[in-house]
């Protein structure tokens, strides 16, 4: 086990390294160069000169990206060229945002999937189960940010009930501080976890649902009820906790399925996250942002995958042989 | 719209309904046929989608001029009525119409970036999955760092090479970041298929690799190969409605679902329809992309469980 882990966590930084090091190439091919000002902007090329000196970027691409790696053998990750602070600050203030923004979808997307797949299994082709799945199937369907901006729509500009913008109210609360700007900060959450989370469940019901029906017809099931438990132990407890497996499947998957759509969904609802630091940052040239954004996204990725083989290896005796075997 | 569009319009639905009718006769000849037809969702999703590729094809007859601003004025942010069915946008232009016009660009780019990603997904499974040793490594490890990106955060870099991306460039990039997942799936159907005698009996008869990657092996792998296809037009729509929404998509007087989508942003409180109704036309169009490509997995590929 512990010599499978550990190649695993060095083909995930190698993984890592090889998107460093293409997002390192592809950003400093992209079109346009940093600091050239806007057709309407006048603007000294001599100061233009300076800065990309200032910042190493008259030196050849080689040279650049031999520098940028020894620097992050460092933990330096450099100074952003827009925000005016070290990339480490800017990410710092991002992560958490996100980090919130996708831990509450993960939660809404997990409880509500798992009772919707369960009450559905135990309601197999009845009117119920199959409003339930076409609902989910419409979900899933949708463009996430475009759920977003319907919940916006209603629950924010019609009915008033949450904000339409932001992580917390900027007089209230300017800071995190306090329980009144918890509260705040959860009131703003509430639409986009939703959005993220509604689209997860949906596709969680399916798989939920699924594993159930396999796990429902098997025979300990039928014993169970033989033996006279009520309803609820045979379903809650021996067919579920037999049917939770996929699940950690579907947790792997979710990473990336959750940083696409901060990515939009951040964009909605103004919320202050990773998603929106690496598209402005991508869309301004921002190399030393870029780079980074990758890097966390990339780690945040392989290493969900490798959690979720771990949690397997852990819940299934079956594949823990197998691992340690291979 | 007037009454010629309408009835060229309940012509489209009566032409989508001939096609679903087709399609269901044609299945129910065959065995994989009933299995795609037990799928109560499979016959609804066909007709959806023939509905849309009928108006896609047939648009100068269901809808008005999706540029034309007749009055920019007092037909602006108008709600839905009889003359413009889905309301008009700030710029008084037909929503309707621009929905129909971009049908032809949205399911075109789902389909041409689909064909890329299939194509080169299929291809790099293949080669993976018949060398094997070295290839096979080198391949599945680019596969693994294509994956762990998420596809948009690619995407975005991509697009950043040009100042304002053209659209057949767009097409290819969406196509050459999505071959990940269907390269996987092929490269395990071809590591079992190659070890069958009809492999060994094409060798032994002098074929060459690339003979028997093309004529033997690939052919019996085509079942993952279209179910694939089927359930990455739905993701490649939904991707170009995001990029699109951040405004580095298709290029705005083009109307993609996606674009539409962003344009009606911004007047999303006075004109909700303008950016409702383009956002509606994708979740009908993926999800019966998503149920006909279940169907179909199950016809044709009946030991790949789905959900």
């Amino acid at each position: 086990m512990t010599a499978w882990l550990v190649r695993r966590l060095a083909a995930a930084m190698a993984i890592v390294f090889a998107v460093v090091t293409i997002t390192f190439c592809v950003i400093h091919l992209a079109h346009g160069t940093p600091f050239l000002p806007g057709p309407d902007q006048d603007v000294d090329p001599q100061v233009v000169a300076r800065l990309r000196q200032q910042f190493g970027l008259d030196r050849p691409l080689p040279a650049q990206y031999v520098k940028y790696l020894w620097a992050l053998l460092h933990g330096e990750l450099g100074e952003s060229f827009y925000l005016r602070r070290p990339v480490a600050d800017a990410l710092a203030d991002a992560i958490p945002p996100t980090v919130t923004l996708a831990g509450a979808a993960l939660l809404i997307d997990f409880l509500l999937g798992l009772a919707c797949g369960v009450y559905q299994a135990v309601r197999a082709r009845r009117f119920a189960d199959i409003a339930l799945g076409n609902l989910a199937l419409f979900l899933n369907a949708m463009p996430t940010f475009w759920l977003g901006l319907v919940l916006l729509l209603v629950f924010g500009q019609w009915l008033r009930w949450f904000p339409v913008a932001g992580m917390r109210d900027p007089v209230l609360c300017p800071t995190i501080a306090g329980a009144r700007c918890t509260v705040d900060v959860l009131w703003h959450l509430a639409l986009p976890a939703l959005t993220l989370g509604l689209v997860g469940a949906a596709g969680t019901a399916r798989y939920q649902r699924a594993a159930m029906l396999e796990v429902i017809d098997q025979d300990f099931v039928r014993t169970a009820r033989a033996k006279g438990l009520g309803e609820g132990r045979v379903v809650l407890v021996h067919t579920l906790r037999n049917a939770l497996l996929p699940l950690i499947t579907l947790f792997g998957l979710a990473f990336p399925f959750l940083l696409t759509g901060a990515v939009l969904v951040e964009t909605v609802f103004a919320w202050p996250g990773m998603g929106r630091l690496s598209v402005a940052a991508i869309l301004q040239r921002d190399y030393p942002v870029v780079v980074a954004a990758a890097l966390v996204a990339s780690a945040m990725v392989t290493l969900g995958n490798l959690l979720a083989d771990v949690l397997y290896a852990v819940a299934d005796p079956r594949i823990r042989a197998r691992s340690e075997r291979a | 719209m007037n009454l010629g569009k309408w009835l060229a319009l309940a012509a489209a639905g009566a032409v989508a309904l001939l096609a679903a009718a087709a399609v269901r006769r044609r299945a129910a000849a065959s065995a994989a046929g009933r299995r795609f037809l037990a799928h109560p969702t499979a016959t609804p999703g066909v007709f959806i989608l023939a509905f849309f590729v009928t108006i896609a094809l047939a648009a100068p007859f269901v809808a008005l001029d999706p540029n034309s601003m007749p009055g920019i004025v007092d037909l602006r942010d108008r709600p839905p009525s009889l003359l413009h069915p889905l309301g008009t946008d700030v710029y008084s232009r037909d929503v309707w119409s621009r929905i129909v016009y971009g049908a032809r660009i949205s399911l075109g780019i789902g389909a041409l970036a689909t064909l890329v990603a299939v194509t080169v997904g299929a291809g790099v499974g293949a080669v993976a999955g018949y060398f094997r040793r070295w290839v096979d490594a080198a391949l599945m490890r680019l596969v693994d760092v294509g994956l762990s990106m998420p596809r948009i955060f690619l995407l975005l870099m991509a697009v950043a090479l040009w100042e304002r991306v053209p659209l057949a460039p767009l097409v290819l990039l969406i196509g050459l970041t999505g071959w990940f997942g269907t390269s996987r799936l092929v490269r395990a159907e071809v590591l079992s298929l190659r070890e069958r005698e009809f492999v060994a009996a094409a060798q032994a008869l002098g074929a060459g690799p690339a003979r028997v990657i093309f004529r033997h092996v690939l052919p019996n792998a085509a079942a993952p190969i279209i179910v694939s296809a089927a359930l990455g037009i739905g993701n490649v729509m939904l991707l170009e409605a995001g990029l699109s929404f951040l405004g580095i998509g298709v290029p705005s007087p083009a109307p993609s679902w996606g674009s539409l989508i962003y344009d009606g942003w911004q007047h999303m409180a006075a004109a909700p329809w303008t950016s409702t109704f383009p956002g509606l036309a994708i979740a009908l169009v993926v999800m019966a992309l998503n149920a006909v490509g279940d169907a179909l997995r199950d016809a044709l590929d009946p030991r790949q469980e789905g959900p």
